[in-house]
Order: C-alpha cells, then structure tokens, then sequence
C-alpha cells in the first residue's frame, strides 16, 4: 500500500493498461506529459481546443480497432462534445448491430463548491444516464479510481468517468499490485440501522461526516456510494433500505430529472422496499439553480452536511 | 445553385490508361448503384419502405471513382445519403436492401435502416445521419491509419452544407495539424435540403477552407468518373506517401428530393434540375465506352441485365428475410 492522489491513482490506471496494449491513444487538450514521456507523442496527443472533434476521433480510432481516452477534462467542456457523445459514441455499437466496438473512456470533471461559476461547475451525469449505451462511472477515491478505468480500460464500450473537481488532490491508500474493481457495485462506506443514505461523489464525505455526527446523538447512518451510475447497483440500496426503513439520497447535481429521483423511483417501486419503509424517501440535492459564483451564494446552492442531518433528522421524526 | 469556380477542373487531358476489365468495372459499380436506387425509390414510393431514404441518383461517379482507388483496408466514413458509398466500397446489396427494410438479415440487424449502413469487414466505418458528424470520426480512421503505418488511408464523404458546421471546420484542422492521411471528398451537389450553397456559404468557394487550412486541395467535375478516378488516384498516392491530408470538391446534382417523399417539397429550379440531368453520369460513360468501342451496345445491355438481376436477388433476399424479434430491441446496446 501506498498513498498517492487521486489523479495519480487515475495516471496509473491508464499507464499500467497503455503498458498492455500498444493499441492505445490518449487525447487531451493539455499536454500528459508523463504519460508522452513514457509512451511517446504518437499514442499520447496534445489536441486542439475542439472536444467535438477528439471525441469523434475516439470513436473513428476505436471503430479502426484502438482503445482511445479522451480527457475533456470538465464536465461543462463536455458539452460541446454532444454531438458525437450523444449521437455517436453512445448509439453507433447498437445502431450498427454491435458489428464493431468502440472502447473509448470519456474523463470529465463534475462539482461545484471552488467558486468556478456556472460554467465551470456542473453535475449532469443524469442527463446521460438518459442516453443507452453509455457506462458511467462517478469514482469517489484514489483507490476507486484507479480500479474502475482498470475496468474502463478492459471493457469494450463507450465510458464515461465523472470525476468530482475537488477530489483530484485528496491522498489515499492504493495497493502496489494491480487490482480492478467490477463495475455495477456499490460500497457500503459505513454500514449503519436507521437511515440508508446513498451519496454520489463528493457527497459521499458530507455523508460520513453527517453520519460520524449523528452517531453520537444515537442515529445510525449507513452510507451507501454507488460508484457506478450505469450499470447502477440496485440490489444493495434496496437490501439497505429493506433493512432501515429509511432513504435519503443526496447529490451535487440539481434536483429535477437527477440520479437521485431515479433511485427514490427505484425503492418506491420495488414492492417489498417500499413496504418496509416507515417514512418517505427524501432527497438532499444542488437547487435548481446555475452555480453561482460568490461563496455564499454557492453554499446555499449546493448540500453540506448540515443539509444532509437536517433531512435526516426530518424523517427520522 | 453552384458557384464558380475560377480553378475547376472539367475533364482529363487524355482518357484513362486503363485496361479494358477496369473500365468496365467503373462503369458496372455506377449501374449497380443507379439501378439499387432506382429500386429502393420505387419501393419508397409505393409505401413499403419504412423511414427516410437519401437517395444517391446522380452522383454515382463520386462514390465509384474515390473507392475504387481504395483498397479493402482503407476505410471510408459515409453519410446520410450513402448507399452508393456502401457499394462502391464493395458492401453486399442483399444485406443493404434487408437493411433498408428493416429485416433480421440487414447490415445492422434492422437496428439502423437506410441512414445508418456499415460494414466493418470493409472498412466501412458507416453512414451518419447528422450532418458534418462524420468528419471528426473520420479524422480517428485516419490517425488509426496513421499509427498502424501500413500506407493505408481514409476517405471521408460529405456534402456542401456540412461545409458550414462546425465539426467540418475542427476535422480540418486537425487533419491538417497531425498531417493525417485523409481525403475529404465534398459532393457539392449545390443544396442543403432545399437550402442553396449559394445562400448559406459565406466562403463562397468550399477549396477557400482547406486553403485556410494549408490542406492540398482541387475542385472538379463530378460527374466524369474517369476524371474522379484520375484525380483520386492522385491525391490518395500522396495520402500514402504520408503527405497529409488531400481535399477534393467534386461538383454535381442530386435527382431526388433531399429525401423521398411524396410530402417533401423541393424548391430547386426545374431547369436546373432538367439540365443536370442531361449530364447523368452513368449515360455520359456508357457513351464514352461506345464511342471508345471498348463495349457494344449489346454488351452494355447485359451489363444491365446483370445488374437487374442482382439487384433483383437482393430485393427478394429483403423480402423473403424476416423481421427481427420485438425484443431483439434489447440486444446490442453494449458490446461483451
């Protein structure tokens, strides 16, 4: 075990599979210095500013039979990248019969809460859980992180890795032996009795936080981190929920059409869930408002811990 | 409406030297898309063809002169209106006409239809219904062609009003900057739906754009497969020669509306329409090999009943295929 970022866990990832397979192209506007040291200029692309046009080349390289990352770097850049995310990546294994493959990992960063503005913060993960035949990560550790573009790396579809903005510096423990994590399950980062509390990305930390504090007032949090929104683990939020009674979910991203009101559709649909619940399932979510700019302002906007203890101790009533 | 062109180039200097099996070979792979077309928009207009269908009547010397060139590892990326781009590369007619009905059989198993025709196995990397979204993928064929370092290219097809996306713009420059064995190959047919590249082009002239861009760059007739041909061959040796990318505008006119239907109106001029239709590309070559007496008249005419005949098979192949399963929907949404 070492300890290293975030972003160095990620690097690794890439580094040991590009080491595998010589039929690997990393694109990103800002030059991977490391990994063009290593790999050469070749494989590793400084591209120009125009996320449309690398993204498109990703799905022509892996149409051509290479594995591409394309590093978009924000989530908000992303978006200039639709077209061929959206119309392209995402339909053209389906719309083609599955004639071909197309691996392409897709890394873009989402969050708010560094003052970045509306256009440098966002959460829209939703919006391409909408879209089939994308897979969808939201790693919320450097251990995380590294085993799931592990598996990115190795699967032979279309990923996208949402990374929260503020987490690419945070340290952790990661093994020196290679190790990939499946995706489609979630960890339990606390198991507890009185509430679920599913928490995407950096809400993951105001979760345990909430939890640690209300432990002490005799309040039992499990804190379930899902770490793949597509393929989403359902199993283990309905055995928790089955098992507290209670939901909450919370997330960054704004509240309508977002991941959480999927996963309150999930319990309140499932037949057996829904009748062990003893309150109603409530969400803790980004207001539906751009992030604003000044501190104060984006505080409000976005949920904290405090917000999350006060919807627990809501339904808990 | 076309604008001038100051550099156009209308036909070659001396025909073809070619032998005799090569000629013919053009000619034949224009018929094959002339009379699959004429097919298809019979079967669309009698009401037994589902969705939007492009059709390609009046361009087939693009398609025929640039995949000709080519050879079966190089790859094209197509468009909307790409049966004749499937042909040319050498795609099966029996699985493209399943397709276009939507049969179990078809290229894409039904999941695609007339707009989104590929075949991998021949380094068709497919057709693609938004416009202009072909050229950045085809830049990724390209640099797939170039690392693999084995002289092989790609093409890229698109029309006048891709010309004006953005996407276009961005497949240029960065062909341009990594030097990228690509052939843009423009079909100018002068139209965006019913919008005239004469309207919507502040550039006026398309080569303007790869000049910006520092890519080598002609403007030709499209309608002379010899001359497609010729200049193609030209400016696909340089791409092997790993020289960067070529850009080649080829000027010609679509017979049909933007799609077929009997709705769709079409607001082009009909002496426009009329006049280039006298410049059919399929009747000026099979003229041209007459004159040339490298065919009869009676070994044009079996050509033809060959032709039909094949496209004949592959519509009985269509027909009698099944439909897919309702829930066959649910496969292939992720690859294994």
């Amino acid at each position: 075990m070492r300890e290293i970022t975030y972003e160095q866990a990620a690097k690794e990832a890439i580094q040991e599979e590009f080491r595998k397979n010589p039929r690997t192209v990393h694109m990103s506007t800002d030059l991977a210095a490391d990994l063009q040291q290593e790999f050469g200029a070749d494989r590793i692309r400084v591209t120009p500013i125009a996320e449309n046009n690398f993204v498109g080349a990703s799905i022509g390289l892996a149409g051509s039979g290479f594995r591409t990352v394309a590093n978009i770097r924000m989530a908000t850049f992303g978006f200039v990248a639709l077209d061929q995310i959206m119309n392209h990546a995402a339909k053209i294994t389906y719309m083609f019969g599955g004639q071909a493959k197309f691996p392409i990992l897709i890394r873009m960063t989402v969050g708010a809460g560094y003052s970045g503005a509306a256009e440098h913060s966002i959460s829209p993960y939703s919006m391409f859980m909408n879209v089939p035949g994308l897979k969808i990560l939201l790693p919320t550790t450097p251990y995380d992180v590294k085993g799931l573009l592990k598996t990115a790396l190795t699967d032979n579809n279309p990923v996208i890795s949402f990374e929260p903005f503020l987490l690419g510096g945070m340290k952790g423990q990661v093994p020196d032996e290679e190790y990939s994590i499946p995706f489609g399950k979630a960890s339990v980062r606390r198991e507890g009795t009185d509430v679920t509390v599913v928490a995407f990305a950096r809400m993951v930390y105001e979760a345990l936080g909430a939890a640690e504090d209300l432990a002490s007032e005799g309040i039992s949090l499990e804190v379930i981190d899902p770490r793949t929104l597509v393929p989403f683990d359902g199993e283990t939020v309905l055995r928790s929920v089955k098992k507290t009674g209670r939901l909450v979910v919370i997330d960054e991203a704004c509240q309508t059409c977002g991941a959480a009101a999927e996963i309150l559709a999930l319990v309140s649909s499932d037949k057996e869930a829904f009748g062990k619940l003893k309150a109603a399932p409530a969400r803790v979510c980004g207001l539906d408002v751009p992030i604003p700019f000044s501190p104060p302002m984006e505080k409000f906007a976005i949920p904290d811990k405090g917000k999350l203890i006060d919807a627990v101790l809501k339904i808990m009533r | 409406m076309h604008l001038e062109r100051a550099e156009l180039e209308t036909s070659l200097q001396a025909p073809l030297d070619l032998d005799k099996d090569s000629l013919v070979d053009l000619y034949t792979t224009m018929l094959m898309i002339r009379r699959f077309e004429e097919r298809v928009a019979k079967e669309v207009y009698e009401g037994n063809v589902p969705g939007f269908v492009h059709s390609y009547i009046g361009e087939e010397a693009i398609a025929t002169g640039i995949c000709k060139q080519m050879r079966r590892e190089d790859r094209i990326v197509s468009h909307h209106r790409g049966h004749g781009h499937c042909i040319a590369k050498g795609a099966d007619m029996r699985r493209m006409m399943a397709e276009i009905y939507g049969k179990k059989t078809g290229y894409c198993k039904g999941k695609g239809g007339s707009m989104h025709i590929a075949d991998f196995s021949i380094g068709m990397l497919g057709a693609d219904g938004i416009v202009g979204a072909g050229l950045p993928i085809s830049t990724g064929a390209a640099f797939a062609a170039q690392l693999e370092k084995k002289g092989t290219v790609a093409a890229v097809f698109f029309g006048d009003g891709a010309c004006n996306e953005g996407e276009f713009h961005e497949a240029l420059n960065l062909a341009s900057i990594w030097k990228l064995p690509l052939l843009f190959v423009c079909e100018n047919n002068g139209y965006g739906v019913n919008t005239s590249a004469e309207y919507a082009m502040g550039a006026k002239d398309i080569t303007r754009m790869p000049e910006a861009y520092h890519i080598a760059n002609r403007s030709i007739y499209g309608n002379d497969v010899e001359l497609v041909y010729q200049v193609a061959g030209e400016a696909i040796a340089e791409l092997r020669k790993g020289n960067g990318p070529f850009f080649l505008e080829c000027m010609t006119y679509r017979w049909h509306k933007h799609f077929l239907s009997k709705g769709l109106e079409d607001l082009r001029p009909v002496n426009e329409l009329e006049a280039w239709k006298e410049k059919c590309p399929v009747a000026a070559y099979a003229n041209t090999l007459l004159d040339r007496k490298i065919l009869t008249a009676a070994e044009l005419e079996a050509i033809d009943r060959r032709v039909l005949a094949q496209v004949e098979d592959a519509h009985t192949f269509a027909l009698e295929s099944p439909y897919p399963q309702p829930e066959d929907a649910l496969e292939d949404v992720y690859s294994i």
